[in-house]
């Protein structure tokens, strides 16, 4: 944290974008957004209407942008959590400028996500069919087996652990920005929306308590959530689905992407909200080196697989590696080798220090990242389906119809929506975090730590902690 | 909820290296201390208050563990007894399939009993009021409010606090617990109301 603070000022920085009319830039962001959204709609309507055939899905391609944008966004949304919850594990005090952001992306990118399998279904009014409960259908339940059903479990705990983490972290800030308030709607609506919080310290006692356990159940499930999604396709027989590498490997691009998102977002919030001294170029960096980290982790799973798929000797599954995907002249080879450079050559830039901390290349990184991630999940489905066991049927090149698109552009409308309307009407910046480490990571604190840290540790535990009450 | 009105006076600090031997004096002189309210977790502020730990953590567990019996009684009961399903061939009770659920809802009732059970203690609602002893409690003061009884005499009190360091002194008459009320206006309470209703 850069800058001469002390408690207030802090209020002051965070809390203030939310007292003052938007800027236009935000107006023109959001209106896109809601256009956009708009026309997500419209797309969702035509596919409800009509049926899936408005799409471009066909025998032998099941699968096709739906659940690539299904992944994509689950990815996205894993980001937050693993900030929020592994690195407070881990005891990383950098993750305080960014955590409530990062997890309102969260919630958001899930809520994208889920819109995919959901109108995916066709015949959408059947959705509740995913529900166990003793129907009037027999009762015939869903099946417990199927990864697919695991997903439906392992999405909605997801979503909601992540709501409540976020929402439980917001009260005390709510009922700060509801405490300063000073126009009448604004003091109802905090006053609602902060619960009666008062900052009683058994209420924070307890809140930290919460907030630990929370995270303690967090980090099993958002790893867990990407390795169910791999499932999905781990448990099937179609040759490049069928190995058992996709859990780490799919965890590990679902962080790479997430942080990558954080990134976009981060860099366009700072700059709009002028927190460039809550966000600072060292969190930029530090996220930065996560995205090394993952993207070379990406890398040696995909080489891994492809070199498993020769040594493995399956016809099958060499043939969709060698001639689906690794062959550049094959239908579709310029995905896989887009892929290839986007997540796993252009990351490694990110080994010199000058560009980690470069603000417009993180940026365009963090793009090329996103869109190298989006052709992972394409490439895994279909290049896998589009030449499946019966030659007769490979004919088909498929390329998605404007509602497909329509849909895909609907999710970005709908997660820029919610951002933006996040960014205007909730402190953007966990505020009771930062006071609560301001004192030891503050610019102007931080020299006086020093000497405490150069302290004896054993004197200084005896002297603070045994005498200390 | 049963609180009723009691007299306090309340001292607001705004810094936590001044409250932390402010509270260890106030305790000492025999005070009780009703509440310190801050704007963020001040680490040992309930161990120097003498509040004991919680127990939410326990909750947590016995949460988690209902979610995990849950998950496998239900799964078991149905795909043995109530409708076994022949899924290619494989035995009913498919153990190790059922585990990401089991996970899943083990995860998910120890997360949402936690938070129920975290507003329940806390007395955390929408539409929930309370009374609030200084504004700036949640921006950058860390406000102490002594509890009165007969016995107490509030200039010494008051005296007391300020040379502890508060920055601001005074007494207030307050309902101790909540009730169902809006931020935006003052509202009287009925016992209070001298027409009645």
């Amino acid at each position: 944290m850069d800058g001469n603070k002390d408690y207030h000022q802090v209020t002051e920085d965070i809390i203030r974008p939310i007292e003052m009319k938007p800027s236009r830039l935000w107006y023109i962001g959001f209106y896109i957004s809601v256009a956009l959204l708009l026309f997500g709609v419209y797309s969702v309507y035509r596919e409800v209407t009509y049926g899936v055939g408005q799409w471009n899905l066909n025998k032998t391609i099941g699968w096709g942008w739906d659940i690539t944008n299904f992944v994509w966004w689950v990815g996205i949304g894993h980001a937050g959590t693993l900030i929020s919850a592994i690195l407070l594990l881990f005891r990383q005090g950098w993750r305080t400028g960014v955590n409530r952001a990062a997890e309102a992306m969260t919630i958001f990118a899930v809520m994208c996500a889920g819109q995919f399998p959901i109108w995916h279904m066709g015949r959408v009014w059947m959705a509740f069919f995913v529900l166990p409960y003793p129907n009037t259908r027999g009762p015939l339940w869903v099946n417990f087996n199927s990864p697919l059903l695991w997903d439906v479990f392992a999405i909605s705990t997801y979503f909601t652990v992540s709501l409540l983490f976020w929402y439980s972290g917001l009260l005390p800030d709510l009922a700060t920005v509801r405490d300063r308030a000073k126009t009448k709607l604004r003091k109802l609506l905090y006053g609602i929306a902060s619960f009666g919080w008062t900052g009683s310290t058994k209420h924070w006692q307890r809140h930290e308590s919460l907030s630990l356990v929370l995270a303690g159940l967090s980090t099993p499930l958002v790893l867990s959530v990407h390795t169910i999604v791999s499932f999905d396709f781990a448990t099937s027989v179609v040759p490049g689905w069928h190995t058992t590498i996709f859990p780490p490997y799919f965890v590990a691009g679902a962080i790479f992407s997430g942080f990558a998102m954080v990134q976009t977002l981060m860099i366009i919030l700072r700059k709009v909200f002028a927190l460039q001294d809550y966000i600072t170029l060292g969190h930029i960096e530090a996220m930065n080196k996560v995205i090394v980290l993952t993207g070379s982790i990406v890398g040696i799973a995909y080489i891994t697989e492809l070199f498993i798929a020769w040594y493995g000797q399956n016809p099958y599954e060499w043939y969709a590696f060698k001639e689906n995907r690794a062959n550049l002249f094959s239908p579709y080879g310029w995905s896989y080798w887009l892929m290839m450079f986007c997540n796993v050559v252009s990351p490694q830039m990110f080994w010199f220090k000058k560009l980690r901390r470069n603000i417009a290349f993180t940026f365009f990184m963090s793009i090329i990242v996103n869109i190298g991630m989006w052709y992972e999940r394409f490439v895994i489905i279909v290049t896998s389906t589009y030449r499946d066991y019966l030659p007769s049927s490979w004919s088909t090149y498929y390329s998605p119809s404007i509602w497909e698109i329509g849909f895909y552009l609907g999710t970005f409308g709908l997660f820029f929506t919610c951002f933006f309307l996040f960014s205007k009407y909730f402190p953007v910046i966990a505020v009771a975090e930062i006071k609560a480490v301001l004192k030891t990571s503050g610019e102007n604190y931080k020299h006086k730590m020093t000497e405490i840290e150069k302290a004896d540790a054993e004197k200084f535990y005896l002297d603070e902690v045994e005498h200390a009450h | 909820m049963a609180g009723g009105i009691k007299k306090f006076v309340v001292g607001s600090f705004d810094d936590e290296a001044v409250l932390f031997p402010a509270v260890k004096n106030v305790r000492r002189a025999g005070y009780k201390i009703h509440d310190v309210y801050t704007p963020f977790p001040v680490h040992g502020l309930d161990h120097a208050m003498g509040l004991r730990e919680t127990s939410l953590h326990t909750a947590g567990f016995i949460y988690g563990i209902t979610g995990t019996t849950t998950a496998l009684t239900c799964i078991s009961w149905i795909f043995t007894k109530d409708w076994p399903l022949n899924i290619g061939g494989k035995p009913h009770f498919a153990l190790p399939a059922w585990i990401p659920i089991t996970f899943e809802l083990t995860v998910l009732f120890a997360a949402v009993g936690m938070v129920l059970t975290f507003c329940y203690l806390c007395q955390l609602s929408p539409f929930v009021k309370k009374h609030h002893f200084h504004p700036r409690a949640t921006d950058d003061l860390f406000v102490m409010a002594i509890e009165c009884t007969d016995k107490t005499n509030d200039a010494e009190l008051e005296s007391f606090l300020q040379r502890a360091g508060a920055k601001e002194v005074n007494v207030q008459r307050a309902e101790t617990g909540w009730w169902i009320g809006r931020y935006d206006r003052e509202q009287k309470l009925y016992r209070d109301n001298e027409t009645g209703y």
